[in-house]
């Protein structure tokens, strides 16, 4: 994954930007109220942390990035631009040379794009998805090892779209050299994969780094790229810069380490702490799929992730997006603008109308968490220890809105007396194509939630339902185009009733897969 | 001697171009091509050709038997 010059005057301004940044980042410090047990109606926090629970300064940064808020995701787009095929490191999980295009993972593309390209397509997009707020480039290589094409890219797109928020996402190993070009652009987030902060670690996750004209291998490399990373990290966040850090879960090699990575990124500053399941398949290539090594269950992604969440703001949204990804988290898009397509296409930039339909949306989330606050209130009082979870069919906009055979996937929450939070989402293939359902796709369906309670669908067939029944599973369509937090809890109350009551008894769900492989997109 | 890319294996992702000290790496086809007259394998710049070092393909940039044996100018 990364010079140009950036004026004196721009530079002076920088340093009193970053002078000013140092008091939100010791307001950042000082937010803690982060706790899994939620409490005085916040149901989240975190990536779920709404503006009551932020810094008025940081959540102006994240309130409309759909990758560093979790509640920003239901209503705000990104598009990842692939203008970075080279990288300066190997990784056991990334195989450059099975792309395919009907996989959805981080390093795949359809098609290299150069800078002028890139930008036509970014002013296409967002013309067309007004709530498109979001530029990222992530590769499929690493943006900093291509820093000529990244930041000629970011030149052109902030002066013909200067209201799109500029981001990258990096291995680190150049970071320490391009800070300063970063914070030049107004890059305000970064987002660093770090998987290790143990060079033994490191060596069974990185075969090799190539830096300064050498390639280092084993321990060696993986002291480098550590040192480089966390040093990258403090120099980013000394400048005000919001820094995500990915870490990708891998099961017996670095899965109890990760609780030392959090500790080390949280104490340098990280805004963020990704934690994503490691996807691994003998078909992608990868040293991880071929040796057979496995991905965690979604348990034991979720253990880790509370594991965590008391140390620092956990993300559980993380869709692991390919590198040319356009639209909101978990849906894709990018097959409506190809080179071809967006090189044809006449675009008005109209700056006007994409704040006009912002504020729309910005309408709807105060409805949104309007009605979740009104129905948490008739929760207060209610004593149970009892958590659970449920699945959601969600189109988006914060909305159960979605058939259950048309879900690509659903969206989880946890329930407990502190309210509804969001833990996680489960991909699954298309489980209704043209018009009639499997067995086997029904199966999938249920083993990707098996350990969840219920599954809130705007409209279900019988068959399914019954189905889901037998599985356990309660299917609840009685909330169809009503606000997700807001129906879940009330659902939660009348759970909660029906325990006390004697005419149903509690009882624990097992574990869920996570799926892995290739997604088949229908559209 | 000089390198060569195996054409079938190079993913394009164009990381060796920037790192050959001869600008001796261009783009042609979909893939990078490496121009024999240009390529000295690095000696006299790195210790080890740096398109090799740095391809992400094990055994893509590979020595190209056909050419003799670099030499350095005296």
């Amino acid at each position: 994954m990364t010079s140009l010059d950036v004026g004196t005057a721009e530079a002076a301004e920088g340093v009193n930007a970053a002078v000013a940044m140092g008091d939100v980042m010791q307001k950042i410090a000082e937010h803690k109220g982060c706790g899994t047990s939620g409490g005085s109606g916040k149901a989240s926090c975190g990536s779920g942390a709404g503006e009551g629970d932020l810094p008025t300064e940081i959540w102006e940064k994240v309130k409309n990035h759909p990758c560093y808020s979790e509640e920003a995701h239901h209503h705000y787009a990104r598009m990842h631009v692939a203008v970075a095929p080279a990288c300066n490191i190997q990784c056991n999980y990334c195989n450059r040379k099975y792309d395919c295009a009907n996989e959805s993972r981080p390093g795949v593309v359809s098609e290299k794009l150069t800078p002028e390209q890139a930008a036509k397509k970014v002013l296409a997009v967002a013309s067309t998805i007004p709530q498109m707020t979001v530029l990222g480039i992530a590769g499929p290589g690493d943006p900093l090892a291509n820093p000529e094409k990244t930041f000629k890219t970011f030149d052109l797109i902030s002066r013909t779209a200067p209201d799109i928020k500029l981001c990258l996402s990096t291995n680190g190993l150049a970071l320490p050299d391009h800070v300063d070009t970063i914070a030049g652009y107004n890059v305000d987030h970064v987002t660093i994969t770090i998987n290790m902060v143990d060079p033994e670690v490191g060596a069974k996750i990185y075969p090799w780094v190539f830096w300064k004209h050498k390639r280092y291998t084993g321990v060696e490399a993986a002291k480098l790229l550590t040192d480089r990373q966390l040093q990258g990290l403090e120099m980013l966040t000394e400048r005000g810069i919001l820094c995500k850090v990915n870490s990708v879960m891998i099961p017996g090699i670095n899965d109890k380490h990760l609780v030392e990575v959090n500790k080390a990124v949280k104490s340098r500053g990280a805004f963020l702490h990704n934690i994503m399941p490691l996807i691994s398949a003998p078909e992608h290539g990868t040293v991880f799929g071929l040796n057979g090594q496995r991905g965690p269950s979604a348990q034991e992604l979720k253990a880790l992730q509370d594991s965590c969440e008391g140390e620092m703001n956990m993300m559980r949204h993380c869709r692991q997006c390919r590198a040319d990804a356009v639209g909101l988290l978990g849906e894709d898009r990018s097959a409506e603008f190809t080179t071809e397509k967006i090189m044809a296409m006449e675009v008005d930039y109209d700056l006007e109308s994409r704040k006009a339909y912002q504020e729309k949306v910005e309408e709807e989330r105060v409805a949104k968490v309007a009605a979740k606050q009104e129905e948490l209130a008739t929760l207060a009082g209610a004593a149970s220890d009892i958590k659970l979870l449920i699945a959601v069919a969600t189109k988006g906009s914060g909305l159960i809105n979605e058939h259950f055979g048309h879900a690509k996937e659903f969206q989880v929450y946890e329930l407990s007396t502190s309210g509804a939070k969001f833990v996680g989402h489960r991909r699954v293939d298309l489980y209704c194509q043209g018009g009639y359902g499997d067995e086997d796709s029904l199966e999938t369906v249920i083993r990707a939630i098996n350990d969840c309670h219920a599954v809130f669908v705007a409209k279900i067939g019988g068959c399914p339902k019954n189905d889901l029944i037998k599985a356990g599973i309660e299917p609840v369509d009685q909330f169809a185009h009503e606000f997700i937090e807001k129906s879940a809890i009330a659902w939660f109350k009348a759970y909660l009733d029906k325990v006390n009551s004697g005419e149903i008894e509690h009882q624990e769900r097992g574990d869920a897969e996570i799926r892995q492989g290739a997604l088949i997109n229908a559209a | 001697m000089t390198l060569k890319i195996i054409a079938s294996q190079c993913t394009s992702c164009s990381a060796c171009e920037p790192e050959c000290p001869n600008v001796a790496i261009t783009e042609k086809n979909g893939t990078f091509v490496i121009d024999p007259k240009k390529c000295t394998e690095c000696i006299g710049h790195f210790d080890a050709p740096q398109c090799a070092a740095v391809c992400p393909v094990d055994n893509t940039c590979v020595i190209d038997n056909a050419y003799p044996r670099y030499q350095a100018p005296a």
